[in-house]
């Protein structure tokens, strides 16, 4: 099991490489913002793998912090490039 | 069949189920380098990597709940959120790469919201009119 694991670690270095490479050369914003969304993801697999290979539950609190951070963040920055700001002020849009 | 030959083969069954989450999000990366357009990639990442963290997870929740004895809520709680919301973030990203205009691949056969929604920054409530100037 140890050498499953410690294989899925390496699979899953590999697919933050390749989120990397979209990161970097991505033509559009919305590419890049895809791939910070994946890296997040896989980031947290890796940290669900780390806490069975420690055999520790310390990190589980980790998980689901990265999951909310990075919803929050993709959320965010998607609304960022579509309207040019993230909290609207409401002064004439209706209360919105 | 004693018990060390039945934990031996939980402990293979779960690092199968990591092993296979894992080969998920790297094609997941796999499609995100290879595929053309901002849409299919966001079609590869969203679908199987959300997959592959779904089946890591719950390999990590078998493997705390029957080994170490700790039934973690934690993790049923952050399968239970990435599964609700990473289709909604995709979408999120989708809609906002359609409204500020990227392109489609050249070869994509037809576009439908092409008529309907304006590149360009508008508000979300764009029937009704009086979308957000800025």
């Amino acid at each position: 099991m140890q050498g499953l694991l410690t294989a899925s670690l390496v699979v899953l270095s590999l697919a933050i490489l390749g989120c990397m490479y979209r990161l970097l050369k991505g033509p559009s914003m919305a590419d890049r913002i895809v791939s910070l969304d994946t890296i997040g993801i896989i980031l947290l697999s890796m940290i669900a793998v780390f806490s069975m290979l420690f055999k520790t539950t310390a990190y589980l609190d980790i998980i689901l912090v990265i999951g909310v951070i990075t919803f929050i963040g993709t959320a965010a920055l998607a609304r960022f490039i579509e309207r040019g700001d993230v909290i609207e002020r409401g002064d004439h849009n209706g209360g919105r | 069949m004693n018990a060390e030959t039945i934990t031996a083969a939980g402990e293979l069954l779960i690092g199968v189920l990591v092993l296979t989450g894992a080969s998920l999000s790297a094609l997941g990366a796999f499609g995100l380098v290879r595929l053309p357009d901002v849409y299919l990639r966001s079609h590869a990442a969203t679908k199987s990597a959300t997959l592959g963290v779904l089946l890591v997870l719950a390999g990590a929740f078998l493997y705390f709940w029957l080994y170490l004895e700790h039934a973690s809520a934690k993790l049923i709680l952050g399968i239970v959120f990435v599964f609700m919301t990473a289709p909604v973030a995709g979408h999120l990203n989708g809609r906002a790469a359609h409204r500020t205009g990227v392109s489609l691949w050249e070869k994509s056969v037809r576009d439908d919201l092409k008529q309907t929604v304006k590149p360009g920054r508008e508000g979300m409530n764009g029937p009704q009119g009086e979308s957000s100037g800025d």
